[in-house]
C-alpha cells in the first residue's frame, strides 16, 4: 500500500494542480485572452506577447477560436479580454452589455484564393461579390468556413449581398460548408482544388497551399479589423480588469503598434497597426 | 520545425504524458475498485450499473469536453473551483473517460477468479473489501490491461481536452492538440512527425506496463 501511495505522490507531485490555484483570481498577474485563430495561429501574439509579459510580469494565456465562439467564452466569463474581427458579432456583445470598451489595433484585409487553373476564370477581380457570384454560376467549389467565425460572418454577408443563397443554389454539390478553422478550410481547399475566403494573415503563414493562389483581392469591403474588447466589470465581476486593460493598453500604444506592424513572413506585413486611425 | 523548438516539444511531451498518467491513476482509483465490487458484491440494481458501466464505454470524448466546459465555466455550477483551461481540468476530463474503461474491463477480469476462489476466500473469513484486493492481485495480467487500455485512451484523445485546456500554448498545450493545431497551419509533415512521437511514447509507456506486470507474474 505505501507503494501506491509514493506512486500517488511521484505522479501529483509534479502537475500542475498548484499552477491550477495560481489561476486563481486572487492572482492578478496571469490573463486569458479569447482570441481568433487568424492572429494565434499566424504567429503574431507568440511574437509580440513575450515583449508585453517582459515589460508588466503578466501572463498571457491564450485561447484561439472563431471570433463567435471567443465572445462566448467571454460571455461567459471564462476570459479576461477578447481579441476579435467580427464588427458586427462585436455590436451584439457590446449591446448585450459584456463589453466597457472596443479598441481597434490592427487591419489586414481577406481574400479570396483558389487553384491556379481558376475554372471561373474570377483571378485578378477586385469585386469579391462578384467574384461569388461567378462561382456560383459556374457551381465552381468552394469551401464554407460554417462555424460563425468573423470570416465565416463575412462570407455570409457577401453572399447576401450578391443575392445568392448557395445553400439553395445546389449546397453541398459545389458549396461545402465544413463546420471548421480557417486552417481546416484552407486544408480542404488545397486538397479538392476549391475556392475560399481567407484572411491575409492565416494564408501567409499557412504552408499547406498546394494549388491554391490568391485570386481576388483589393475590395474595400474585404477589409478586416481586429477590435481587442474590455469586459464590462459589472456584468463580469471575476475578469482581471487592471491586467487585461494593461493588456489592451499595451496593445494600442506606440510600442505595442510597433510590435505588430513589424511581424512579418516572407518581407510581408501580415498586420497594419491602426490604433491611431482606426480604419 | 520552424513553428517551434526542441524545448517546447519537451515541455509539450512532458505534460501529455504528466495529465494522462494522472488521469489514469486517478480513474484507475475509481474504477479498479468499482470493478471489484460489481465483482463481488450482490445488491439490488448491479446489473444496472454493469450495464450502464459496459455502455459508457463508448462514452465520445467530445460530449464528455463538453459537459465539462460547462460545469468548470465560470458561469457553471463549479465555475469557482477555476478549472477551465488548466491542465487540472484536463486531467478530469480524461478521467471521466477512462474510468468507465477500466472499470468494465477489471469487472471482467475479477468475475472469473471470484467464481473459482471466491467461496473459498470467504470460508478464510476474509471481508469483501479484502477479496476485491485479493482479486485485483489474482488477476493481475487482465487488470493491468484494463489500466493500460484506459491509458490508451486518456493519451490519444483531443476532442475533451482541446475544449476544456483551449490548447494554450506552454500550458495546456499536448500532443494531441499540437497534431490538431499544426494541421490547421497546413504543416503537415510537423503534424505527422508529432503524430509518430506520440504513438512511439503511447507504445513505450504500455510496454513498459505490460513487462512490469509481466515481472510481478514471476
Amino acid at each position: 500500500m505505501r507503494g501506491v501511495t509514493l506512486a500517488v505522490l511521484l505522479l501529483l507531485g509534479p502537475m500542475p494542480w498548484r499552477d491550477a490555484a495560481a489561476a486563481e483570481p486572487a492572482s492578478p498577474q496571469v490573463i486569458v485572452l479569447a482570441s481568433t485563430t487568424s492572429v494565434e495561429n499566424s504567429g503574431l501574439l507568440a511574437k509580440i506577447l513575450p515583449l508585453f509579459i517582459q515589460k508588466t510580469g503578466i501572463e498571457v494565456r491564450v485561447i484561439a477560436q472563431g471570433t463567435g465562439q471567443a465572445l462566448a467564452t467571454a460571455a461567459r466569463g471564462d476570459a479576461d479580454l477578447v481579441l476579435v474581427h467580427d464588427p458586427e458579432a462585436e455590436d451584439q456583445f457590446i449591446a448585450e452589455g459584456h463589453a466597457s470598451q472596443r479598441r481597434q489595433i490592427a487591419w489586414n484585409d481577406f481574400i479570396i484564393v483558389g487553384p491556379k487553373t481558376d475554372p471561373a476564370h474570377v483571378a485578378g477581380g477586385r469585386d469579391a461579390v462578384a467574384a461569388l457570384t461567378a462561382l456560383a454560376a459556374a457551381r465552381a467549389s468552394f469551401i464554407s468556413r460554417g462555424d460563425k467565425s468573423g470570416t465565416d460572418a463575412l462570407e455570409k454577408r457577401l453572399w447576401r449581398k450578391a443575392g445568392i443563397d448557395p445553400v439553395a443554389r445546389g449546397g453541398g454539390a459545389w458549396y461545402r460548408d465544413i463546420g471548421g478553422g480557417m486552417g481546416a478550410a484552407l486544408n480542404a481547399a488545397s486538397g479538392m482544388a476549391a475556392y475560399t475566403l481567407s484572411d491575409r494573415g492565416t494564408w501567409l503563414s499557412f504552408n499547406n497551399k498546394g494549388p491554391l493562389v490568391v485570386v481576388v483581392e483589393g475590395d474595400p469591403a474585404l477589409l478586416n479589423r481586429y477590435d481587442v474588447i474590455l469586459l464590462n466589470p459589472a456584468k463580469h465581476p471575476y475578469a482581471k480588469h487592471a491586467a487585461a486593460r494593461e493588456l489592451a493598453d499595451w496593445l494600442t500604444s506606440p510600442e505595442g503598434q510597433a510590435a505588430i506592424g513589424t511581424y512579418m513572413i516572407a518581407g510581408e506585413p501580415l498586420f497594419h497597426p491602426s490604433a491611431a486611425s482606426p480604419k | 520545425m520552424d513553428t517551434f523548438h526542441k524545448d517546447d516539444l519537451l515541455d509539450i511531451i512532458g505534460l501529455s504524458l504528466g495529465v494522462s498518467l494522472s488521469a489514469t491513476f486517478l480513474a484507475a482509483l475509481i474504477g479498479l475498485p468499482l470493478g471489484g465490487v460489481l465483482a463481488v458484491y450482490d445488491f439490488r440494481g448491479r446489473r444496472a450499473v454493469t450495464i450502464l458501466l459496459n455502455g459508457l464505454l463508448g462514452l465520445p470524448p467530445v460530449v464528455v469536453g463538453l459537459a465539462l466546459y460547462l460545469l468548470l465555466s465560470r458561469s457553471g455550477p463549479l465555475g469557482w473551483l477555476g478549472l477551465l483551461f488548466t491542465p487540472g481540468g484536463m486531467i478530469l476530463a480524461q478521467a471521466t473517460l477512462a474510468t468507465p474503461i477500466i472499470g468494465a474491463l477489471a469487472h471482467r477480469a475479477m468475475q472469473g477468479p471470484w467464481r473459482e476462489y471466491g467461496d473459498a476466500l470467504r470460508v478464510d473469513g476474509a471481508s469483501r473489501p479484502r477479496v476485491i484486493r485479493m482479486l485485483l492481485v489474482i488477476a493481475r495480467p487482465p487488470v493491468l490491461t484494463a489500466v493500460l487500455a484506459g491509458f490508451g485512451r486518456t493519451i490519444s484523445e483531443v476532442g475533451a481536452i482541446l475544449i476544456v485546456g483551449g490548447n494554450i500554448a506552454g500550458y495546456t498545450r499536448t500532443m494531441t492538440t499540437t497534431i490538431v493545431l499544426e494541421t490547421s497551419k497546413g504543416n503537415l509533415p510537423v503534424a505527422i512527425g508529432l503524430g509518430l512521437v506520440l504513438i512511439g511514447l503511447s507504445i513505450a509507456v504500455s510496454a513498459t506496463g505490460f513487462l512490469i506486470g509481466e515481472r510481478g507474474e514471476e
